[in-house]
């Protein structure tokens, strides 16, 4: 794969920067994000954790343009999402969420061929086809071409979808693309687990921009390059492993007592006391 | 949501073919719709009337037949049917769901109490008007029906998210318009039950060049632009909020869907009366065949829709000669049974 990375030199400060700007986001009623300011940098692994219900995924919507804020914005290139057409978003950032169930019977390369339908003519060109090919290579999923989606396992499935998503941000060439993935280990067994985020750090090695939300401290510990931590819809910690994955700060975020070790290889690894 | 699964037996080829291949049948099947009749004609001769009538040859005996008579219908089946099914495609890909028939977004049942109602209480207004208008009264009355049942569901179902609402609303104008048939089928005398029952079955008959003027104009724009929408069906197909991430916005393309089908089947039933089945049918089976990409789906179920409606009206035509069988009870009886044995023919998945 060749990218073009160019776009690493821009001059202006915002530009690839997804910035989330004093968002507040009440849905129903309910306050489900308050005043939470992050800013996401291309070439770089964030991964958000927190308890269930937390807003994880909220914060995950926005940033994808999803949903609008109540107040605040999220702006990608300094440009708030609310700005960017539908297909030009669609062409830069792409999001995994949490269940897919597709309706029909699509054959699996059909589906990754979807990722691409953003991409132009209607019906896929050579240049599709191939990177539709190295999508499904990516995730390991390529075994499985010419199979029934349906018929699939759960985490067949999920690799799949994100050969999908990965097909729709596969060539972003003039400005750095954005992957967003939410709870993408679920369903996958620990060697798969292992591989995503692997291909997720590899990806922002590229110079994309990755934000995962995880629900497993200990891979968030292992891959992230920053972690932002949220309880309650507010963001309490932003900042490398080490300071957002403090064991007195998790331990009340999460009403259990958590401790932290260092391993061997220098990872932290949490547990319950 | 069913699951059943027929991958096994798709087959894998470009889109070129299998539309080539049905382009064929449909021509094969309006030659065979135009020779048959109560008086039956050979092939050679319906071409030869055709091709006389474009070269501006003398016409001769029997072209008159074709020409005025059968050609119309003909065109009007390819029409209806083809509205039908591409109709039925569409709606089960938005609804993500094969088992919905265009019928569901309440213009069927709009469209028959309006029919019925200017049936039953329309006489007068009918008899006033000039014969040719009053032949028109029915259809008008039922077109509008239609297409009024659709606001209500659409109007209803926008007011929240997803197709859920949208369905359960669509269910709910369908039983209220039900009600209204039931309560006109009471009032209605003799003679209009049988005018009823009759619309109700579906029927091409009566069908001349003029009455295929008037309906087309409105079925055709919604069956050159549906097409047009299959990425983003495929697209909806994972979702509505799956389709928002890829670019494209689901809210705009339901609203823009209902309303295009609304149009076409809404004209469909309005002229023909409600013929069921076809729009089920038809894109359930290529889908089995073909597979559920739109771009192949939404065009092939138009020409086999068109085909299979010449076909079913054919039979119409000649089975009880000289009267006509209503053509919903053609389709029913042929697609039911050929239904039942694809469903017995391919395996389901094992997964479900």
């Amino acid at each position: 794969m060749n990218l073009a990375l160019d776009w690493r030199a821009a001059s202006t400060a915002v530009a690839g920067l997804l910035e989330v700007r004093e968002v507040h986001l009440s849905l129903g009623g309910r306050r489900v994000l308050q005043a939470v300011n992050l800013v996401a940098q291309p070439g770089r692994l964030l991964v958000l954790v927190g308890p269930n219900g937390a807003g994880k995924s909220s914060l995950l919507g926005l940033m994808a343009g999803l949903c609008r804020p109540s107040l605040g914005s999220v702006a990608l290139d300094g440009k708030p999402l609310v700005r960017w057409s539908a297909t030009e978003l669609a062409r830069r950032r792409a999001m995994l969420s949490q269940q897919v169930r597709l309706g029909f019977a699509f054959r699996v390369e059909e589906v990754v061929m979807l990722g691409r339908s953003v991409h132009g003519a209607a019906t896929p060109g050579m240049a599709d086809r191939q990177v539709v090919e190295a999508a499904l290579q990516a995730t390991g999923a390529h075994h499985l071409r010419g199979r029934n989606y349906l018929e699939l396992s759960g985490g067949e499935q999920q690799r799949v979808q994100l050969a999908r998503v990965l097909a729709q941000i596969w060539d972003c060439r003039d400005a750095p693309g954005w992957l967003l993935l939410d709870e993408p280990e679920a369903g996958l067994d620990i060697a798969h687990q292992h591989q995503l985020l692997r291909h997720a750090r590899d990806w922002a090695a590229r110079g994309y921009g990755v934000v995962v939300v995880l629900h497993d401290l200990n891979l968030a510990a292992r891959y992230a390059d920053e972690v932002a931590l949220l309880a309650q819809g507010r963001l309490v910690r932003h900042g490398n492993v080490a300071q957002a994955l403090d064991a007195e700060v998790l331990s009340h975020v999460y009403g259990i007592r958590l401790g932290r070790s260092l391993t061997a290889d220098r990872h932290w690894l949490f547990h319950a006391q | 949501m069913s699951a059943v699964v027929f991958a096994h037996r798709r087959v894998r080829s470009g889109r070129g073919l299998p539309l080539a291949g049905l382009l064929a049948l449909l021509l094969a099947m309006a030659v065979v719709g135009m020779a048959s009749g109560a008086m039956p004609l050979p092939a050679g001769e319906v071409v030869g009337a055709l091709w006389r009538a474009v070269m501006g040859e003398a016409a001769r005996e029997g072209d008159l037949v074709v020409l005025m008579l059968r050609l119309p219908r003909v065109a009007m089946a390819t029409l209806v049917g083809a509205a039908l099914a591409c109709s039925g495609a569409t709606m089960q890909g938005l609804f993500r769901n094969p088992l919905v028939e265009p019928g569901l977004i309440g213009v069927s049942a709009g469209a028959a109490v309006g029919a019925i109602g200017m049936i039953v209480l329309g006489g007068r207004l009918l008899a006033v008007l000039p014969s040719v208008l009053g032949s028109f009264g029915i259809a008008a009355a039922a077109f509008a029906g239609g297409l009024l049942a659709t606001v209500a569901v659409y109007v209803i179902g926008r007011r929240r998210p997803g197709v859920a609402t949208l369905l359960l609303a669509g269910v709910a104008i369908n039983a209220i318009a039900m009600a209204g048939v039931g309560l006109l089928t009471f009032l209605a005398n003799e003679h209009q039950l049988r005018d009823l029952n009759f619309w109700t079955l579906g029927s091409l008959g009566g069908t001349d060049w003029t009455r295929l003027a008037a309906v087309a104009p409105l079925m055709l724009p919604p069956l050159c632009l549906l097409p047009r929408y299959a990425p983003g069906l495929n697209a909806l197909l994972l979702g509505e909020r799956e389709a928002a991430l890829l670019g494209f916005d689901p809210e705009r393309l339901r609203r823009e869907l209902i309303a295009l089908v609304a149009l076409a089947t809404g004209a469909a039933v309005a002229m023909c009366g409600v013929i069921g089945f076809v729009g089920l049918l038809v894109p359930h089976v290529l889908r089995m065949i073909w597979g559920p990409d739109h771009r192949l789906l939404l065009p092939a179920s138009a020409l086999a829709g068109a085909a299979l409606l010449i076909g079913a009206d054919a039979v119409a035509r000649v089975a009880v000669v000289p009267a006509e069988l209503p053509i919903g009870v053609i389709t029913a009886l042929l697609g039911g049974p050929f239904f039942l044995w694809l469903l017995l023919r391919l395996r389901m998945g094992e997964g479900t």
